[in-house]
C-alpha cells in the first residue's frame, strides 16, 4: 500500500484522538477553574480529583437519543454538528506542534486556517436555522454578525505580523522566532525596535478577537443562557449538542495555539534551550488557562456593547497598527 | 478624542482589577462542606422536630402529662397519654405521639411546656418514602436513647 495514505490515515486518527481528548480534559479543567475562583471544589467523585468525570459525561451523551424536533429541517439538522467539528480538524493539519511535528507544511498555512476556520460559524447558523426554534434562529443571527464583526480585526492583526515576519507559513513564521524570548514576535526587542510598540497591542486585539470568534465568555452571545435558553443549540440533545461542545474546545484550542505560534514563538523556548513540543503545549494550555479565566471573571457583555467594542475600538487600533508596522518596517 | 481613550484605559484597568481579585480567590482553600463526608454541626437555635428531654441522673421523661403542648398546637400534631400508676405522684406518660407531617416548627409547644420536657432535636437528615414515617413515637424514641 501507499505509505502516504497510511501518514494521512495515522495523522487524522491522531488529530481526532488528540481533539476528543484535549476536550475532554478543557472541560474538567474549566470546572475545576471555575470551582476554584468561585470558591467551591468542582468535580471530584469519579477519578481522582474528578479527573474522569468527562468520560462519563461522554458516555452518557452517546447513549442518549438524538431527538429531531417537529417542523425541523431533518438533514441540515443532522448534518449541522458535523460541519462543526470537521472544519475544528481541518485546521490542525497545519498547526506546528514543533519542527517535526505537523501534519502538513504549507505555505499559506496562516489564510488556510482563517478559511476554512471561518465555516465554524456558517454551521451554527446551520444548526440554529434547522432547529425551527426562535431562540436557536436568534442566537445564530448573533454569532453571525458578532463573527463577522471580529473577522476584521482579527485578519489585520494577522497582516501586521505577516508584514513583519513576510511570510505565511507558520512553521517559518516559528522559526524566525528562534534564539529567545526577545525574539518573540510579541516583543521582538531583538529584531526591529519599533515593532515593540506595535506588537503587544497587536497580541492583545488578536487574543480577543480569537476569544470573541470561538463565542467564549464574555462574548458568548450566541449561547447567552439568561436571553436565549441555551442558543443555537438549543434543540440538540445527546452527542449532536457534544459535537457542538467538542467543536467549541476545539477552536479554543486552536485559537490559543494561533496565538502562540503568531506572537509567543511557537514550539521555540524562552531562552532558547531545547525547543520542542512541550513548551508549545505549556505556552498553548497557558492562553487557554487566561481563557477560562477570563470567562468566569467577567459578566457578558451586551449586544451592541460587543459590536461597539469591534467596530469603534478594535477595528481603527489595528487598523492604525498595520499602518504603524508598514512605517517602522520601513525605518529601522 | 480624550474621553475615547480615556475610556478605553478605565476599561481595560477596570477588567484587569476583576481579574487579580478572581485570581486571589483561585488560590484560597475552599468554603463549600462537602455534605455526605463531613456532616455539620448545627446551630443552637436550629429547630428540628420536637424531642422529649431525658432526666441528667435518671434518664426518665420530665413529663407531667399536663397537656399542653397539646393545647398549644396550632396544627394539633402533638398527642398526649398518661395513666395513674399506684405509689406515684400525678400521672404517668403513657403515649407521646409527634405528627411530624402537619409540624410547622413554630415551637409553641415548646414554650408552653412547664417543666421543660421537650425541646427541639438537631435532626436534619428526614427522608423517608412513606407517610407513616414521620409520625414519631418520642417516648420510644426516649427509651432508644436511654439505651
Amino acid at each position: 500500500m501507499n505509505p502516504e495514505i497510511i501518514r494521512v490515515v495515522g495523522y487524522v486518527v491522531a488529530v481526532i484522538a488528540f481533539v476528543a481528548l484535549n476536550a475532554a480534559m478543557l472541560v474538567w479543567m474549566e470546572r475545576k477553574v471555575a470551582g476554584h475562583i468561585q470558591r467551591r471544589i468542582g468535580p471530584k467523585e469519579v477519578g481522582p480529583f474528578g479527573i474522569l468525570q468527562s468520560f462519563a459525561d461522554g458516555i452518557k451523551l452517546m447513549t442518549k437519543q438524538l431527538i429531531v424536533p417537529e417542523g425541523a429541517d431533518v438533514l441540515l439538522f443532522k448534518v449541522a454538528p458535523m460541519l462543526v467539528m470537521i472544519p475544528a480538524i481541518m485546521c490542525f493539519v497545519t498547526i506546528p506542534f514543533s519542527e517535526q511535528l505537523a501534519a502538513r507544511n504549507i505555505n499559506v498555512g496562516l489564510l488556510l486556517i482563517f478559511a476554512i476556520a471561518s465555516v465554524n460559524v456558517f454551521a451554527l447558523l446551520l444548526g440554529g436555522w434547522a432547529s425551527n426554534n426562535k431562540y436557536a434562529v436568534i442566537s445564530a443571527a448573533r454569532a453571525v454578525s458578532q463573527n463577522v464583526a471580529y473577522e476584521i480585526p482579527m485578519l489585520i492583526t494577522a497582516i501586521t505580523v505577516v508584514m513583519f515576519t513576510g511570510t505565511m507559513n507558520l512553521q517559518e513564521i516559528v522559526l524566525g522566532q528562534a534564539g529567545g524570548f526577545w525574539n518573540w514576535n510579541i516583543f521582538p526587542v531583538g529584531k526591529n525596535i519599533g515593532m515593540v510598540v506595535v506588537m503587544p497591542i497587536s497580541f492583545l486585539i488578536f487574543f480577543i478577537c480569537s476569544m470573541a470568534e470561538t463565542n467564549r465568555a464574555p462574548f458568548d452571545l450566541g449561547e447567552a443562557e439568561s436571553e436565549l435558553v441555551a442558543g443555537f443549540h438549543t434543540e440538540y440533545a445527546g452527542m449532536g449538542f457534544g459535537l457542538f461542545f467538542l467543536g467549541e474546545y476545539a477552536n479554543v484550542f486552536i485559537g490559543c495555539s494561533l496565538s502562540v505560534i503568531l506572537f509567543l514563538g511557537g514550539w521555540q523556548g524562552p531562552f532558547g534551550l531545547l525547543p520542542g513540543v512541550h513548551w508549545f503545549l505549556l505556552k498553548v494550555y497557558f492562553l487557554i488557562f487566561v481563557v477560562m479565566w477570563m470567562r468566569w471573571t467577567f459578566p457578558r457583555t451586551t449586544f451592541y456593547g460587543l459590536l461597539n467594542l469591534s467596530w469603534k475600538i478594535l477595528i481603527p487600533i489595528s487598523l492604525f497598527n498595520l499602518v504603524l508596522t508598514g512605517a517602522f518596517i520601513k525605518v529601522f | 478624542m480624550g474621553g475615547y481613550f480615556k475610556e478605553i484605559f478605565d476599561g481595560v484597568h477596570s477588567l484587569v482589577t476583576g481579574m487579580g481579585v478572581t485570581l486571589k480567590y483561585l488560590f484560597q482553600p475552599v468554603v463549600t462542606e462537602q455534605y455526605p463526608y463531613v456532616a455539620p454541626t448545627m446551630p443552637d437555635r436550629f429547630r428540628g422536630h420536637i424531642e422529649l428531654v431525658g432526666d441528667e441522673e435518671t434518664g426518665a421523661t420530665k413529663c407531667i402529662v399536663c397537656g399542653m403542648c397539646q393545647k398549644a398546637c396550632p396544627s394539633g400534631c402533638i398527642t398526649v397519654a398518661g395513666e395513674k400508676v399506684e405509689g406515684v405522684k400525678g400521672k404517668v406518660l403513657t403515649k407521646y405521639d409527634l405528627d411530624f407531617t402537619k409540624c410547622s416548627l413554630c415551637g409553641i409547644c415548646v414554650e408552653s411546656c412547664k417543666p421543660g420536657a421537650i425541646t427541639f432535636s438537631k435532626e436534619y437528615n428526614l427522608a423517608g418514602l412513606r407517610k407513616e414515617a414521620y409520625i414519631y413515637d418520642l417516648k420510644k424514641r426516649l427509651e432508644e436513647r436511654k439505651r
